[in-house]
């Protein structure tokens, strides 16, 4: 028997139409068609668990962490402080206080690059990104730059959208010092190698963030395996609330870094008379009163994905996803963006007969919700030569139909423009 | 399906495809740029304004079906009206397109330009179809900054 048809034999693991009634949402109907949401790179629908989590949260639990003399707060902090150690676990991080409760992957980077990064650029410094890049994952790194006179370095793609590994040796000198890289597109699905990336940047003296948004959502991820120094990522594209996120680094880098925004709850005293001194790793990077009930649904969120096996969701996906891309690759006129051979759940595509805010309307029509745009990665659609592409993401609650209904959609914009 | 067939009506499709008074314009003393960052679109329209009439009327670059037909049947109504004129019809046309979709459409005053009523029920498309109009705006105002939809 060949590997691919073992394969095969052990894939749709997963009992999805159970999965589906733990999301209310999927069972809504928009504009009077069944709800196909397929704009799960923007941000994930959410499980009952995570809702009510966030229910009792508000309803039985609510108070402020640390210091709190009374109960609620006294459990509310150890349930934050368990979330935390949630997080860790996912990641496998070495310990808890490994992990910054962030607002998402946008302050998770900035956060890096305000405190290590200002910290450690220098003028003449290199810091190395990538043509895919995330504006979150460009900006950041541009201001620093500019900043410190430092110069920003971009790894080229091939057509398919494949990270150029030997470009990206050729790139690294001795003045790189940082290299960012996302663990996968948002805007074309490619997973890039982010463990090899690192050995090589450690290798010559850099440290590595990794941009998980779109990595934990879709496959395990073990940050000790990677061995990056810093894996950041969005809770709401993980099932979670948004406004919930984790910052994840090495703890000697953390403890050697300045804070980034201060005021109460980072600090370790304050006193006119004689410096202020701060609060040890993560406390010092969390300055005042965090998002909570963002850290406790996170963390059920988390215990939901666990639940269902983040191997098994990788599985099922690339299923669902082989399947659409095979439908998509049938229609005439359909252009894919973005067919590297190692992808998560994610469709970009443009059409000769329509501009894809048209196809985008025209799907919403027919309650498929995609995403029609330069998907904060401008860089990447000049690249392409694309104003914009539409964007069909993947969660394990899609299905196979949905994915009909997809190419149905694109039908039916080949329709109206016939 | 009737909302969409409202909104891409046999006009703005025909418009799509072959756009009127596309591309550069000779003796254009007025041009504008006009961007829509969270889609891409962007255009230039190009204005030859003598003596308070706009004696000609262009655009070009690129964008989704409804900004392409707006901006096509922008030139052609606005061709050889006073430039007070073109004011008023950017304020009809701007007033129909923001207003609620029960509203309903005074076609005698709004001309041809009702069947972009439809855009009403997208409001996302809502800029698509004035991106053209505001830097026709611009333009005759002979701004300096390229309008941005943002």
């Amino acid at each position: 028997m060949t590997a691919l048809a073992k394969k095969e034999e052990t894939v749709p693991a997963l009992d999805v139409e159970r999965i589906r009634r733990d999301f209310p949402i999927l069972q809504e109907r928009i504009r009077g068609k069944k709800l196909v949401y397929l704009d799960n790179a923007a941000t994930t629908q959410k499980p009952l668990t995570v809702v009510y989590a966030l229910q009792h949260y508000y309803a039985a639990e609510n108070a402020n962490i640390h210091r709190g003399v009374h109960l609620l707060s006294q459990q509310t902090t150890f349930a934050y402080e368990r979330a935390r150690g949630r997080v860790g676990q996912f990641l496998n991080a070495a310990e808890s206080s490994e992990i910054v409760f962030v607002r998402g992957t946008t302050e998770g980077v900035n956060l890096v690059a305000q405190s290590y990064g200002r910290q450690h650029i220098k003028e003449g410094d290199e810091i190395v990104i990538s043509q895919m890049e995330h504006h979150s994952n460009i900006v950041p790194w541009q201001v620093l730059c500019r900043e410190k006179g430092a110069l920003l370095k971009v790894v080229p793609i091939n057509a398919e959208g494949e990270f150029l590994f030997d470009e990206y040796e050729k790139l690294l000198s001795e003045r790189t010092k940082i290299v960012s890289v996302a663990h996968a597109s948002n805007a074309l699905g490619t997973i890039n190698p982010v463990k090899e990336i690192t050995a090589l940047a450690h290798e010559r003296g850099a440290v590595v963030l990794v941009d998980g948004a779109q990595g934990v959502p879709h496959m395990p991820v073990d940050v000790r395996d990677i061995d990056c120094d810093f894996y950041v990522f969005s809770g709401h594209k993980l099932f979670a609330p948004t406004g919930s996120g984790a910052l994840y680094g090495k703890r000697d880098l953390l403890e050697a870094m300045p804070p980034w925004e201060t005021g109460g709850g980072m600090i370790q005293r304050v006193s006119f008379e004689e410096d202020t001194t701060y609060a040890d790793v993560p406390t010092r990077f969390e300055a005042g009163t965090p998002n909570i009930a963002g850290g406790i649904g996170l963390a059920a969120a988390i215990d939901y994905v666990n639940s269902i096996g983040r191997a098994e969701i990788a599985a099922y996906e690339d299923d669902v996803l082989r399947y659409a891309t095979e439908l998509l690759s049938e229609i005439d006129g359909v252009r894919l963006i973005g067919t590297a051979r190692e992808k998560v759940g994610v469709l970009s595509f443009v059409m000769d007969a329509a501009h894809p805010h048209d196809i985008g309307t025209i799907l919403d029509a027919e309650g498929v919700a995609v995403r029609a745009g330069h998907h904060c990665a401008q860089p990447l659609m000049n690249y392409y030569q694309v104003p914009a592409t539409v964007r069909a993401s993947l969660a394990f609650y899609n299905t196979h139909e949905e994915m009909d209904a997809l190419a149905a959609g694109i039908r039916k914009v080949q329709e109206v423009f016939g | 399906m009737s909302e969409l067939r409202e909104l891409y009506q046999e006009i703005i499709l025909d418009h799509n495809k072959n756009p009127r008074n596309f591309g550069k314009l000779e003796g254009a003393n007025r041009s504008q740029e006009g961007y829509n960052p969270l889609c891409g679109d962007h255009l230039h329209v190009h204005l030859m304004v003598e003596e308070g009439r706009i004696e000609g009327i262009s655009f070009e670059g690129s964008g989704c079906a409804i900004s392409k037909a707006s901006a096509s049947l922008m030139t052609a109504a606005l061709k050889g009206k006073q430039v007070d004129e073109a004011q008023d019809i950017f304020d009809n046309f701007h007033t129909m397109v923001m207003a609620d979709a029960s509203e309903p459409v005074d076609e005698e005053k709004i001309g041809k330009m009702a069947i972009f009523a439809g855009v009403r029920e997208f409001p996302m498309r809502v800029k698509c179809a004035t991106l053209a109009w505001h830097t026709m705006r611009a333009a005759l105002a002979d701004e300096d900054a390229p309008i941005s939809t943002e």
